[in-house]
């Protein structure tokens, strides 16, 4: 390879010029002595939408689940290093649980509503952190459904049982159910993979919409939908993060031979 | 080739015409119980058998055993279930996939399966006997003693249910709840046992089924009573046991009694098999 | 590019597009060489071939632009896969306009072979060669993924510009000389201003090669040798 070449192909790690929203630096992560992630080192921006994706079992969904160390209630588990949100550490134990997940909400693979109505989802957990009169609720509950683009499917069946919707509407329904509680980060682990493609455009168009307000992390198997929805893509293989750069670049230009082979489909 | 799959299509047959036959002599057996049971206990099936109690003999009916039946499933079931669902939900949320979770999870399946006179035996000794010794001599079986004995009948099954529905929970669920930040007590209580509810209630209905044909564990310690009494702390007779003792006598009219009774619990069970299917057929049609 | 695609038929329909650009480019260096001939040997039944021999590049170019099409849609390709397809899409572009000067040079013989031979058509055929080879080496680094020969056929079409600034020069001292001899020169110009064009979109593959290997626009800036445009020159008639 020749000089140009070489400098055509420089990995470029350099972080976004604001301050990021999260700051992880060595993370390390352990289980049943699996080194799941290895010295995971990345700036998340705010207000962005950053994209992590790679094979089944590289670490990507690991590494989302540590972002709100839901895996503490796994036992035998254990990260390593940092992760600061806004400046402090949340893997200090000192971090209150209860704190830190009313400042990251996840939604999940599969839709999960609450055996509830729908009105009691998106209130369940705010009734935990706050105290709202019933008219502030209402209006709380209300906003979250907006901002879930479920409302007007919704307003008039608020007292049905929330099993009752489609598979969509149940996982925009989880979308308000944690924008809710005012997050500040927004944690999508492959939040479309059970979903049609409606579905899935609806919920891409919520990201996009919900990307002025929230920080988004979201993890996925189509690189097409990291492609359409992220600003910025990490790509994860084996534990490590290989590349991690503007999503133009990566669908267009990736500095890694590994990225562009997975990207293009020539893993195997 | 045409031989080979002539030989697959017989093959076929053969193992369907098997199977059927099969299926069929376990429905006739279980066919030529109920019939048996209906066309004997139709004889005294009247409404004596349930106003009259079993002091006049041939001339009584079962109404205090079906009195002291209800009382003692009753009191079995009233003990069971708290205790089965907290032990059971603490296998399943708290003691999952720990050593201590797995012991008692192995331990809980060997109760499953334990003899019931044993059962009986061992409420005898840590009930019965005791208590004689408080009376000063007087023996205390009682409606009570009955009723715990059954209750270890079925508290196996309810812990067992109980676990395993909470298990079927999906852990995503969890999930959810725990990253809005709910604990794991509201979490457990609000959302997990309300979302393995009808697999626990079935449960329940089942072990009830289960316990409200037992003769066994009742000899030693409900012992039978021919009188009517509502006292859980008196000698109380119950339906099995009833048809147990007039099973062994030689008159015909005792005899189409036992016969009627049998048919009772059978239909009581039935019914109850019935209900847990409804309920958890509704759960699964649910999701 | 050393591994396979996981999906094989991706591969085989990749290798297929290479195949199809690197077949039109010989059809069109080959059209170029054959209007130098007509042009030399004043043939005007074989320039009509030439000229109609332009319809085979054009279809060629119609079928690229299809399995492009085809490509983006049914492969979604990505990073490399996507810069190869659409690198093949401009270049297949290029090779159609190199066949359409070919083509015109091959229909500008006509009514040049009406008139009496001129001393500078020999002129012509220098430039031709030189595009030629150009336009044969480019397509060269093309099969190879050889974005740096590229970039050397990228820098040797200066050699043209200067040719044809030349060629230029003295195509307006002939006519400046003789009034009779403007109309053949009229002709020789526009030919030879088709044969620099072509030399031009030789360039242009190198860039499409360039982008396509390196994933970057081949940034160093073209000296511009064609001083033909420069308001120092003399002007015609002036």
């Amino acid at each position: 390879m020749t000089n140009a070449a070489a400098l055509a192909l420089a990995p470029s790690m350099a972080p976004p010029e604001a301050e990021p929203k999260l700051k992880v630096r060595d993370l390390n992560f352990h289980y049943d002595g699996f080194h799941a992630l290895k010295n995971i080192g990345m700036d998340i921006p705010e207000k962005q939408v950053t994209a992590i994706i790679g094979p089944s079992g590289c670490g990507k969904s690991t590494l989302l689940r540590i972002f709100n160390r839901i895996y503490a209630i796994y036992p035998k588990l254990k990260a390593t290093g940092s992760i600061e949100l806004d400046g402090e550490n949340i893997l200090d134990p000192r971090y209150s649980l209860n704190r830190l997940r009313s400042k990251v909400g996840m939604v999940f693979q599969k839709p999960v509503p609450f055996p509830m109505t729908i009105f009691e989802n998106v209130a369940y957990g705010i009734r935990h952190h706050e105290r709202l009169s019933k008219a502030e609720m209402e209006a709380r509950v209300e906003q979250a459904l907006r901002g879930g683009a479920l409302w007007d499917e919704v307003k008039d069946k608020l007292k049905q049982n929330a099993l009752g919707l489609s598979g969509g509407q149940q996982q925009r329904l989880c979308i308000a159910r944690a924008i809710a509680l005012k997050p500040e980060v927004l944690l999508l682990d492959e939040p479309t993979s059970a979903l049609d493609p409606i579905a899935t455009g609806r919920i891409e168009q919520l990201i996009e919409e919900l990307k002025s307000q929230f920080t988004i992390v979201i993890v996925t198997h189509n690189m097409q939908q990291a492609a359409r929805v992220s600003d910025r893509t990490a790509f994860m293989y084996l534990g490590e993060l290989v590349e991690y750069d503007e999503t133009e670049k990566i669908f267009t230009k990736p500095g890694k031979k590994q990225t562009e082979d997975y990207i293009t489909g020539r893993f195997g | 080739m045409d031989l080979l799959y002539f030989r697959r299509r017989l093959t076929n047959a053969l193992a369907l015409v098997l199977s059927t036959l099969a299926t069929l002599v376990g429905l006739a057996f279980l066919a030529w119980i109920l019939w048996e049971t209906l066309r004997q206990g139709l004889a005294a099936l009247d409404l004596k058998l349930f106003t009259k109690i079993t002091a006049y003999g041939d001339q009584g009916g079962l109404a205090n055993a079906m009195v002291g039946s209800l009382i003692i499933n009753f009191v079995g079931i009233a003990i069971a279930t708290p205790i089965g669902v907290l032990a059971g939900t603490w296998l399943a949320e708290y003691a999952n996939r720990t050593r201590l979770g797995e012991t008692i999870r192995f331990l809980n399946d060997i109760l499953l399966s334990a003899p019931s006179i044993v059962m009986g035996l061992f409420v005898y000794t840590i009930i019965v006997l005791p208590s004689t010794a408080l009376t000063h001599g007087n023996t205390t079986f009682s409606g009570f003693a009955g009723g715990v004995a059954l209750a270890l009948i079925a508290l196996p099954v309810i812990v067992r249910t109980t676990d395993e529905m909470l298990r079927l929970v999906p852990p995503t669920l969890r999930e959810a709840a725990l990253s809005l930040g709910v604990p794991q007590w509201k979490l457990t209580s609000q959302i997990l046992l309300r979302a393995a509810r009808s697999g626990i209630v079935t449960g329940v209905l089942l072990a009830l089924a289960r316990i409200s044909g037992e003769t066994a564990p009742l000899l030693f310690t409900a012992f039978g009573n021919n009188f009517m009494t509502f006292n859980p702390l008196d000698k109380m007779s119950s339906l099995p046991q009833v048809i147990y003792q007039y099973a062994n006598d030689p008159g015909e009219t005792m005899h189409a009694l036992a016969w009627a009774g049998a048919f009772v619990v059978t239909l009581f069970v039935l019914l109850l098999s019935l209900a847990s299917r409804l309920l958890f057929a509704r759960k699964v049609s649910h999701d | 590019m050393t591994k396979d695609h996981i999906i094989k038929s991706y591969d085989s329909e990749l290798a297929r597009l290479t195949g199809e650009i690197v077949r039109m480019g010989e059809l069109a260096a080959a059209q170029l060489e054959a209007a130098i001939d007509v042009v030399e040997r004043r043939d005007d039944r074989a320039a009509q071939r030439v000229v109609a021999n332009d319809d085979a590049i054009d279809a060629l170019e119609q079928e690229i632009s299809h399995d492009v099409v085809r490509l983006l849609a049914l492969r979604a390709p990505m990073a490399g896969d996507l810069r190869n397809v659409f690198a093949a899409l401009r270049i297949a572009s290029d090779i159609e306009r190199i066949g359409d000067y070919a083509a015109n040079v091959a229909k500008r013989s006509i009514p040049l072979s009406m008139v009496a031979p001129v001393a500078p058509t020999s002129g012509l055929g220098l430039l031709a060669r030189l595009a030629a080879a150009e336009v044969r080496d480019v397509l060269g680094a093309y099969a190879r993924q050889d974005a740096e020969q590229g970039y050397q056929v990228w820098k040797r079409d200066a050699k043209l510009d200067e040719a044809y600034t030349g060629y230029f020069r003295q195509l307006l001292t002939y006519m400046m000389e003789d009034p009779r001899n403007i109309t053949p020169c009229t002709h020789l110009l526009f030919m030879a201003k088709n044969i620099e064009r072509i030399g031009d979109h030789a360039t242009n593959i190198a860039e499409n090669l360039w982008y396509q290997v390196y994933g970057e626009p081949l940034a160093k800036q073209r000296d511009n040798r064609d001083l033909t445009s420069n308001p120092d020159m003399p002007r015609l008639g002036g």
